[in-house]
């Protein structure tokens, strides 16, 4: 009923996550809202995760899951790379993802996409969507605002971008999510790595385009009464 | 409610707030329909004037709003009818509505809406209240859904009895960029509507400025790698 909040419900991501390979690198998008229920408990969460220096997780779902998931593959991962003598590949921490995923598959409730550059391979994206799957591709889109972004990429993706196509691919991607699923909303982050780093970028709820039927925003009522 | 989905056609779950300034009546309303998660039509009509005197706004399922404004316009016809110079006012068509939702509630049928219903006539402010189980009261600032646990503890503490316009509108904007921001259901378009007795003018639908420069926002996990 109207009046049931339900605040004790647990802390889900709806979300909108995003991982895109280009010419050199990858492209990691997310939206930042974390409900609990119809709640919105943080209107500018980070759901872009380190997990080492040049490998990085966009997580949805549950946040608990996805949070406890991500903290052992980053501890799992700094053993790995000290042992190795060597930065990760982001296959290993793909896959180290997907162990945890599909051996607990009974009880989480989280779906990650890993974007990562290596030496060996370049930029790679790997989606591990609920049971533990692990599917690696040229571009991957995860959570509850993922439904409304299945046409827009079959038509919109394009092979061999540059970082800047594919950033904007992304920005604009999660922003049209935002405008329809009501699980996600907030600021748009990005995060590029490639040979030479990691950026990160942040794009405010007001800086972005605007939509069918969304209009421009104003101070107040009272300026448009005055101005007309 | 997540069960009658399949049941119904289309709901929107959010808010509206009304309070009574001056010599008027203020009130504001959110524009989407939802259809579960999915913000599925952005410009739905929930504020309606009834008659010369009053203005009716829900929140709910749309095709029962539909039918109430159905029942009204019967109701102010058959009231014209009569052609005695007499019209009903806020109070008697407050009265009319709780019978209504209070009657389809016992027969376990009943109109699934939170009602909202102020107005002004020879100079007496009204506004009330009805809930989809006929729950029925008047009061100086009213709201619905998440109105009820965001907005009006702000509206306890910032409405007085003499408020202008322009402060009344200022008020409802506060508490509508509350909403828009912590209620998942809540999508950037309103409308304002002033009641006097003059009659009923509801504002064009636009859209409020929202915030998310704060230097907190830009890099949350910066100090807890893996948090949000």
């Amino acid at each position: 009923m109207d009046l049931e909040m339900n605040l004790n419900a647990p802390h889900s991501m709806g979300t909108t996550i995003i991982g895109v390979t280009y010419n050199g690198g990858v492209v990691l998008g997310a939206d930042s809202r974390t409900s609990t229920g119809m709640y919105v408990a943080n209107r500018a969460s980070d759901k872009i995760t380190q997990l080492t220096d040049n490998v990085y997780v966009c997580r949805s779902g549950s946040a608990a899951d996805s949070q406890i998931v991500s903290d052992y593959v980053r501890y799992f991962l700094h053993q790995h790379t000290i042992q190795l003598g060597q930065s990760a590949t982001s296959k290993v921490a793909a896959n180290l993802i997907r162990l945890l995923s599909y051996n607990n598959k009974t009880m989480l409730e989280t779906g990650l996409i890993v974007g990562g550059w290596d030496k060996y391979e370049g930029g790679k994206i790997y989606a591990i969507p609920l049971g533990g799957t692990l599917i690696e591709q040229p571009f991957a889109i995860g959570g509850s605002g993922s439904s409304y972004l299945y046409g827009f990429f079959d038509q919109a993706w394009k092979e061999g971008m540059t970082k800047d196509e594919a950033e904007q691919l992304v920005v604009k991607a999660v922003s049209l999510a935002i405008a329809r699923d009501g699980a996600s909303g907030g600021v748009v982050r990005t995060v590029i790595i490639n040979s030479e780093g990691v950026a990160r970028n942040f794009y405010p709820g007001d800086k972005l385009q605007l939509w069918h039927e969304e209009l421009e925003p104003q101070n107040s009522l009272l300026d448009l009464l005055n101005s007309s | 409610m997540a069960a009658d989905m399949g049941a119904f056609g289309f709901h929107s779950p959010s808010s509206s707030l009304f309070f009574s300034c001056f010599v008027l009546e203020v009130c504001c309303f959110k524009r989407p329909g939802s259809y579960g998660s999915t913000l599925r039509y952005k410009s739905v009509e929930r504020m309606k004037p009834i008659g010369k005197h009053s203005l009716l706004g829900a929140s709910g399922e749309i095709s029962d709003f539909q039918e109430i404004l159905r029942y009204l316009d019967e109701l102010i016809l058959y009231d014209n009818m009569w052609d005695d110079g007499n019209s009903l006012g806020p109070k008697e068509v407050h009265n009319y509505l709780t019978r209504v939702m209070y009657n389809r509630r016992n027969k376990f049928n009943p109109l699934w809406n939170s009602l909202v219903l102020g107005g002004v006539k020879k100079g007496q402010k009204y506004l009330g209240t009805v809930s989809m189980i006929g729950v029925n009261f008047e009061d100086n600032h009213v709201a619905t859904g998440f109105g009820n646990h965001l907005a009006r503890p702000i509206l306890r503490q910032e409405w007085h009895e003499n408020l202008s316009f322009e402060d009344g509108v200022r008020l409802l904007e506060k508490c509508m960029r509350v909403l828009l921001y912590r209620d998942r259901s809540a999508v950037n378009k309103l409308q304002i509507a002033k009641i006097t007795e003059v009659g009923v003018t509801i504002s064009q639908p636009y859209s409020l400025k929202t915030y998310w420069e704060f230097s907190a926002f830009e890099n949350p996990a910066q100090g807890a790698i893996g948090s949000w």
